[in-house]
């Protein structure tokens, strides 16, 4: 019971963390905030870096940078805009009739059995430093085969001491398209690829066959069989053939499930005992890219850095009016990427991630619900700008509207509110109206939304700015703004469905509706109140039917919800994106297609047949309005909100303008390291004084402890 | 003794068929193969065919627990219970649904779970046990008094305050530690300083109720009294005689927490950013991966039987008097 341990021992602990090098509380290694790297966080763990499996966002965040399709969007052009990446130009579209021959470019959709995409590739673009395409003396395959002894001594990625590339061909953007067909990947696009490229679904079939009379883990030889819809033509150039005509098809070419994989890759990683060491293509991706995946981490941190073989790549010399004053054109013409690495931090919680952020430790971050009146204060007409705090410490704002959609859907097949009935279609306007989105959005997403009007939101060509855009059957046009129908419309509505102050006119019964969602929780709770108050307003009782992911898919499924949310993050910026989602032939009940409230109206299905394959211009968009028209006269879907998105850097990061469709962003980032550098040590300074403190309490406690201690050691029987 | 061990260690197995049909009956009374292919393979384009593809791949095509298509033992073996099951018994436990090695993945995040577990343990049984004894010490005094109310206290406060309270303190307002994260080899002490202190300050309360309660039960009997009239000094006292005679319940308490220490704490890896075994858990769940869920409640149980095991075993250690027979 020495009275010195404590305070010692926290004196130590204050030496050992003052020698840790930069601030105390610094969570990188001490240097890197001087070098051009990049630091964010990522909330989730990506399941798949394969090209061919990988969909969601948090994927694409690494698969984006490091795979390369022919094509890519402008980083800086709205509307979005598709532009070559690998390949030479834009590929070069061809149509054929049922026999083949060559059709022109004005041809009847109907006339046009195939259409032909050729592509084709820059010469000279090599493929990042990889163990699979390592060579000896010989220009024999390094690691291929490997033997089991020479692979027990490999417990990491890294101790693949040799590494090699090789040239960028045809071939393997023709073995990537093979792969979607390859059973054992199950990619997400392969059934709806393969009611487009000519013998894909077939192609797949026959692979399954062929995977069933194999071992599990032996390699699946792609290239034994050809693929009719895509064909190698030379080296660099290579065919695809889709059935009809299909002009969105175009879009998929800039996403990485069209981008390349070498054929040696997929052999190198199908040797017994790779997969066991989680050495698989599905974690250790090889590409083109401008960053390779140098620390692959997910349950603490992924590191993309510099590919030393990327292609010449310039950052883009035009852009949208004002990118030029907002210093967006200021890396005109120079060469990407603009950083060497960048590191993304496993986040799951909130408050740390905001606490690094603002420490200056991440160099980007989201704002949650939890932290958005600290960052973000609304003007009187609802601008958002950044709290003096914020703008103090030159922390930068930028908002977008996403290109997705959220809506309340009506199951159409339901026998009280779905259907082509005048009494159900009533009811469903009156909901329409009732459901107040501008309220919504203020309570529940800080005003980060803009109440739908339709299934289009901005930024999507056919949408509609101003009074031509409002939807007429719930708001009106007032003082030069969208102003919501007030609730004695809708009750008028509802009488007229014939159920005045929500009662049936002839029985007296409240009207009664169903809410099916998977939302629980305290979040969830107050959610769905504001539903049921919404509703309520109406005179008509709404009961919530919660239930677990699980059941709610399978009441989708079966068609037993009857009102339900749901949302819509596009695949491309084209209206067809949005608008199968009510095409009848997409039902969700039986066909399992995205028409989750299973509309279907003819008009609607036969213009969107003729609209799909339109080129963008006025003959287009007079067709979307009429499809517009009919869907907020049928009313569906209540069309609650475009969500917008709010995103903060700090001043040193430079290029953050949102772009919501590219994947690739990363590259045309840049930071400047000596400023974060200097805010980094003013924002940190280690407070020391509270651990002296500390100490001092402590030892007022243990001496006074220690006296008394003695004292009773000391003390005769007599004395105690 | 060796037999006690032989005949617990068979009367594991029942057990752990035992948990492995509960937790087997259990998740898939919640969840269908073709509810865990739609969450795999996510939200958009999925189709029937990609469904059953998916169920193929994973081994999910079979019927549960009974296959009325095969013929002979084929009707209980040729199942999905039998064929995810098994491999467990020899600590195989195959592939993740994501395809992942799951006994590699348990390796790799058991350290991280052990660097914070451990310390935490061994630096919170050391202050506990001595804090209790200290109050002891001092019984029926203001400082006893005091040191109870501030246990109450501290036991009071809900385990997420320490959490959010300490990197607000710590991390945000003073910046002596990093608020969050982990890095491997030397680089994760400033990391597990903050999580360290956060778990012992938490346990401090009822930790130090627990053991003071016991160490009073002690403090008046026959043998404390002897002790003293021999001269020892206080500390030996308390740390040698009275500590020694209430090893049996505090072992009890102890020892059948080591094994779990690997499984990781799912609050604190999750606030901390620590890539443990606890948050390895969670995520499997919040993904319904039932591969990684069987492994880790089959992984768990192996731990807590040898546990008791070792609660068991290290009774003969401090009490001469018990025989395992």
């Amino acid at each position: 019971m020495r009275p010195w341990p404590v305070p010692v021992f926290l004196l130590i602990l204050a030496a050992l963390l003052a020698a840790c090098g930069g601030p105390a509380n610094n969570p990188h290694p001490a240097g890197q905030a001087g070098g051009r790297i990049l630091f964010s966080a990522f909330e989730s763990r990506p399941k798949h870096l394969d090209p061919a499996r990988s969909y969601s966002e948090n994927e694409v965040v690494f698969t984006g940078q490091i795979y390369e399709p022919p094509l890519q969007y402008h980083y800086l052009k709205r509307p979005y805009e598709l532009e070559p990446l690998t390949a030479e130009s834009m590929p070069k579209v061809t149509y054929h009739g049922a026999d083949g021959g060559v059709l022109p470019d004005n041809a009847a959709t109907e006339a046009i059995a195939f259409t032909t995409y050729e592509i084709r590739i820059k010469p000279s673009i090599r493929y990042q430093p990889h163990p699979a395409l390592a060579t000896d003396a010989a220009g024999k395959p390094r690691y291929f085969p490997i033997s089991p002894r020479e692979l027990v001594d490999i417990d990491d990625f890294q101790d693949f001491t040799a590494t090699g590339s090789r040239e960028l061909t045809a071939e393997d953007y023709v073995y990537q398209i093979k792969r979607l067909a390859n059973p054992r990947l199950n990619s997400p696009i392969f059934g709806l690829m393969g009611e487009y490229i000519v013998g894909l679904r077939e192609y797949g079939k026959q692979l399954e066959k062929e995977a069933a009379a194999l071992p599990k883990d032996a390699y699946l030889d792609l290239d034994r069989y050809p693929l009719e819809g895509a064909r190698v033509v030379d080296r660099y150039t290579y065919r695809i053939r889709i059935r009809g005509k299909y002009p969105q098809f175009v879009y998929w070419l800039a996403m990485p499930f069209f981008a390349p994989v070498p054929a040696e890759a997929e052999r190198f990683y199908t040797q017994p005992g790779m997969s066991e060491k989680n050495f698989t293509l599905d974690w250790q991706p090889v590409g083109t890219g401008p960053f390779y995946l140098a620390v692959n981490d997910p349950n603490r941190q992924m590191v993309l850095r510099r590919n030393p073989n990327y292609h010449p790549d310039a950052y883009p010399t035009g852009g949208d009016p004002g990118d030029a004053d907002e210093g967006l054109l200021a890396d005109a013409g120079k060469p990407l990427p603009l950083l060497d690495e960048a590191v993304y931090v496993l986040e799951k919680e909130d408050i740390p991630y905001w606490t690094k952020f603002l420490q200056g430790y991440y160099d980007t971050s989201g704002i949650s619900s939890d932290t958005f009146d600290q960052a973000i204060r609304l003007g009187p007409d609802g601008q958002p700008d950044l709290t003096p705090d914020m703008g103090e410490r030159g922390i930068e704002l930028s908002t977008a509207v996403r290109t997705s959609l959220w809506y309340v859907g009506f199951n159409m097949l339901d026998p009280d509110i779905g259907g082509t009935g005048e009494r159900a279609r009533l009811i469903r306007q009156a909901v329409s109206i009732a459901l107040n989105y501008e309220q919504f959005i203020s309570i529940f997403l800080n005003g980060r939304g803009i109440p739908a009007q339709g299934p289009l939101p901005p930024g999507i060509y056919g949408y509609r700015e101003g009074e031509a855009g409002i939807n007429p059957a719930v708001y009106r046009w007032e003082n030069n703004r969208p102003v919501r129908r007030g609730l004695d419309e809708a009750k008028a509505l509802l009488a007229r469905a014939g159920y005045p102050n929500g009662r049936d006119a002839a029985t007296g019964k409240p009207l009664t509706l169903y809410f099916d969602t998977m939302a629980s929780g305290p979040d969830a709770k107050s959610r769905l109140d504001w539903y049921r108050k919404q509703i309520g307003a109406l005179g008509v009782q709404l009961i919530i039917r919660d239930t677990d992911y699980n059941r709610f898919q399978d009441k989708m499924l079966k068609g037993n919800a009857q009102i339900f949310e749901w949302g819509w993050n596009a695949d491309y910026p084209d209206p067809e994106n949005f608008l199968f989602l009510l095409y009848g032939p997409n039902r969700k009940v039986e066909k399992n297609g995205e028409n989750a409230a299973n509309y279907a109206n003819p008009e609607f299905d036969r213009l969107f047949l003729q609209m799909k394959d339109m080129p963008n211009g006025p003959a287009r968009q007079a067709v979307i309005d009429r499809m517009v028209e009919i869907v907020r006269h049928d009313a569906p879907w209540v069309f609650a909100f475009y969500q917008k998105s709010f995103g903060l850097r700090h001043g040193w990061v430079k290029n953050g303008k949102p772009n919501l469709m590219a994947n690739n962003t990363l590259k045309y980032r840049r930071v400047e390291p000596a400023a974060r550098h200097a805010y980094q040590a003013r924002w940190n300074r280690p407070v020391w004084w509270p651990l002296a403190l500390m100490a001092a309490a402590l030892a007022a406690l243990v001496v006074p402890a220690t006296l008394a201690y003695r004292r009773h050691l000391r003390a005769t029987a007599r004395g105690a | 003794m060796l037999n006690y061990v032989i005949r617990r260690v068979l009367y594991a197995i029942p057990i752990l068929i035992g948990v492995n049909l509960i937790t087997f009956a259990l998740f898939f009374v919640v969840n269908t193969p073709d509810d865990m292919a739609r969450i795999h393979l996510g939200a958009k384009h999925v189709t029937p065919e990609a469904i059953e593809r998916w169920k193929v791949e994973h081994g999910y095509d079979r019927p549960l627990l009974f296959n009325q298509e095969a013929e002979g033992t084929g009707k209980l073996t040729e199942t999905l219970f039998v064929n995810k099951s098994l491999a467990l018994f020899a600590l195989d436990f195959g592939l993740a649904d994501d395809g992942r090695d799951i006994a590699r993945e348990i390796g790799t995040r058991m350290w991280p779970s052990l660097a914070i577990a451990l310390p935490t343990f061994l630096v919170g049984l050391a202050v506990y046990i001595s804090f209790a004894l200290t109050l002891v010490f001092f019984r029926a005094t203001y400082l006893d008094l005091t040191g109870v109310v501030l246990s109450v206290v501290l036991m009071s406060i809900s385990g997420l305050f320490y959490i959010i309270g300490g990197q607000y303190l710590l991390g945000k307002l003073w910046h002596l530690v990093p608020v969050s994260g982990y890095a491997p080899g030397w680089g994760m002490f400033k990391f597990l300083i903050l999580p360290i202190a956060v778990g012992v300050v938490s346990g401090l309360g009822d930790s130090s109720r627990f053991y003071r309660t016991l160490f009073l039960e002690e403090i008046h009997k026959d043998y404390v009294r002897t002790a003293r009239a021999k001269g020892l000094s206080e500390r030996v006292v308390l740390f040698r005689h009275v500590l020694g005679n209430a090893m049996i319940p505090i072992l009890t308490g102890a020892v059948v927490v080591i094994p779990r220490l690997f499984l990781g704490s799912l609050i604190v890896e999750s606030f901390f950013g620590i890539p443990g075994l606890g948050s390895y858990t969670i995520e499997a769940i919040q993904a319904q991966d039932f591969a990684i869920v069987r492994s880790m409640v089959f992984l768990g149980s192996v731990l807590y039987i040898v546990g008791l095991l070792l609660t068991d075993l290290s009774y003969t250690l401090v009490d001469p008097r018990v025989r395992l027979e």
